[in-house]
């Protein structure tokens, strides 16, 4: 894709594309604008991302949350950076200077680099590497060097506890995290983001998570193990303000503190892309095949990018919006609580699926009845699943309903479809 | 494939340029007024007692080798996992199913024992320090209720 902008674009200055010698240098530039765009993507989905959750965190504690800037207060974001823009930034005396500086860095270049990997939609990828979900497990270690070294350099006791069990929870679940995605690299065959997609289809019963009983396991170990690297409820030990202040940042102030919340934030994101590649059919469109896509030109070429970032933009915001809803409803793990759920539950889980994907691809065909069998019983499996969660949470909302009638003598002053 | 890994580059290096730049022009409009108690370590408002350079708790480094041997062991079936769906479609699928299955079962073998050693909980229970059976005697006599 890039490449094909990069060509486009020495034909359009009037270069000869096959005899042009500096075409490294339209490279830089293309891919320098695409990282520019990724990183205003970035800005435009982590900031209204933090007000849209304490929205519902408003919602889910009975209370209103952030309304004042702006309407309905969606430029709350944008007020938050400009503040956090303008404050002093302050490194403790103590603090190793260079180090505690140097941090906020790899945090958010670990963070911006798996940006080059993650598909958008049909071609709407920077580079679609071969080994690209091997390269998403390993440059997220440079977010884990940066945390600990936030928490070692800032000489202070919180920072330094936060910085080391973020570490250690960090390396713990990479290793859950990594057998549940090695399964599905099993089931796809390639490493490639684009490929694994390719490799699914645009209906639930084709994508990854319903193909059988083993994956749909794994989608939710993937998810679990995910959610903890992201440093998320109910796994921010790390940061629990309860016990460690703010963790690994707790010296940290103004811009500094800032590229640590952009990550953090931003890694909803990467969350949710992760688990729509892998398991939910990514931004395949129902009725086109992705070659279908490729070949087409003009206009529809674009169309067809966009339904399908629309697609891909739709599944990630309903990871989001759950992950969101989890971090508000469950309780913070203590931390052996947290070591054991990692080390007695997800890895020997995650061991367990791979070895029934890999036996479950080995026996049965692909395409076959019983490979259609097995699908139709796991699809039935999560649509229950499903329903079950739709169900419970429009139980709670009714009980919540008619006990604030009966205490109050009047209706709920917000139904779940208005805004307060 | 030299494109590739020149978006990855780029965007690692305009990563690090961003933070730069913002960090670079925020000082041109942000007070800088630094005094001694503000640049003091947070310690809840109190004088912060020592340095927070201290020895922590050994578990992280016991931590830090089960990773080790974990994730050497991912890199190690990742490749055979990529082609496992290949040599299936040619007729090998008991190869790839006896070698992964073998590797994992190395692995299962070195989680039970670790599981059976107490190595994955986190408060590790050692039994009776050796210290603590010479000298029974007297913290007996100052603590009866605990009897």
């Amino acid at each position: 894709m890039l490449r094909d902008v990069a060509t486009f674009l020495e034909r359009l200055l009037g270069f000869d594309p096959a005899t042009f010698d500096y075409s490294w240098v339209t490279a830089v530039v293309v891919i320098g604008a695409a990282s520019l765009l990724a990183f205003v993507f970035i800005a435009l989905f982590a900031g209204p991302v933090t007000w849209w959750e304490r929205r519902i965190a408003g919602r889910i504690q009975c209370r209103i949350g952030p309304n004042r800037v702006g309407p309905q207060g969606v430029l709350q974001w944008l007020a938050d950076g400009i503040k956090c823009f303008l404050k002093e930034d302050l490194v403790p005396a103590a603090a190793d200077q260079g180090l505690f500086r140097f941090a906020p860095y790899l945090v958010f270049g670990g963070y911006m680099a798996t940006f080059a990997v993650l598909p958008f939609g049909a071609n709407l990828v920077a580079a679609d590497l071969d080994v690209g979900l091997l390269y998403l497990l390993a440059i997220t270690g440079l977010v884990v060097i940066g945390i600990l070294m936030a928490g070692w350099a800032s000489n202070s006791k919180w920072a330094l506890f936060g910085g080391i069990r973020s570490a250690a929870q960090l390396v713990s679940y990479e290793i859950p995290s990594a057998f549940s995605l090695m399964s599905v690299v099993l089931a796809a065959g390639t490493m490639s983001m684009q490929g694994i997609i390719g490799q699914q289809g645009a209906w639930p019963w084709e994508w990854f998570v319903f193909k059988n009983p083993f994956l749909f396991a794994a989608f939710f170990l993937s998810l679990t193990a995910s959610v903890a690297e992201g440093n998320r409820t109910p796994f921010d030990l790390p940061e629990g303000e309860s016990e460690l202040v703010a963790g690994y940042h707790v010296e940290y102030s103004g811009m500094r503190f800032l590229w640590f919340m952009f990550a953090e934030w931003g890694n909803l994101w990467v969350i949710a892309t992760i688990a729509t590649v892998c398991f939910l059919g990514g931004w395949q469109v129902p009725g086109v095949t992705p070659a279908e896509i490729a070949a087409s030109t003009g206009l529809a070429f674009w169309g067809w990018q966009a339904l399908s970032f629309a697609v891909f933009v739709a599944k990630a915001s309903v990871l989001v919006a759950f992950v969101i809803q989890l971090r508000w409803t469950l309780p913070r793990l203590r931390v052996d609580q947290l070591m054991i759920t990692c080390w007695k539950y997800l890895v020997p889980g995650a061991l367990l699926n791979l070895a029934g994907v890999l036996v479950l691809l080995a026996v049965v065909p692909d395409q076959g009845v019983a490979d259609w069998a097995i699908r139709g019983a796991t699809l039935f499996l999560g649509l229950a699943l499903a329903s079950v969660f739709v169900w419970k949470a429009r139980a709670g909302y009714l009980a919540d309903r008619d006990l604030y009638r009966r205490m109050e003598g009047k209706e709920l002053w917000y139904p779940p479809y208005r805004l307060p | 494939m030299p494109f590739d890994f020149a978006v990855v580059g780029i965007f690692l290096i305009a990563a690090f340029a961003i933070v730069g730049i913002a960090l670079l022009l925020g000082r041109f409009v942000r007070p800088a007024k630094p005094d001694a108690v503000k640049s003091q370590t947070y310690e809840c408002g109190e004088q912060p007692i020592g340095s927070g350079w201290f020895n922590f708790n050994p578990r992280f480094y016991q931590l830090a080798l089960l990773f080790l041997v974990f994730d050497v062991e991912i890199a190690l079936t990742w490749p055979v996992a990529v082609v496992a769906r290949r040599w299936i479609a040619e007729g090998r699928g008991l190869l790839a199913v006896v070698e992964i299955l073998l590797f994992l079962a190395i692995l299962v073998v070195a989680l039970a024992f670790l599981w059976g050693r107490g190595d994955l909980d986190w408060v590790r229970d050692l039994g009776v320090m050796p210290h603590e059976e010479d000298a029974p005697a007297a913290d007996a006599a100052k603590t009866p209720e605990a009897e």
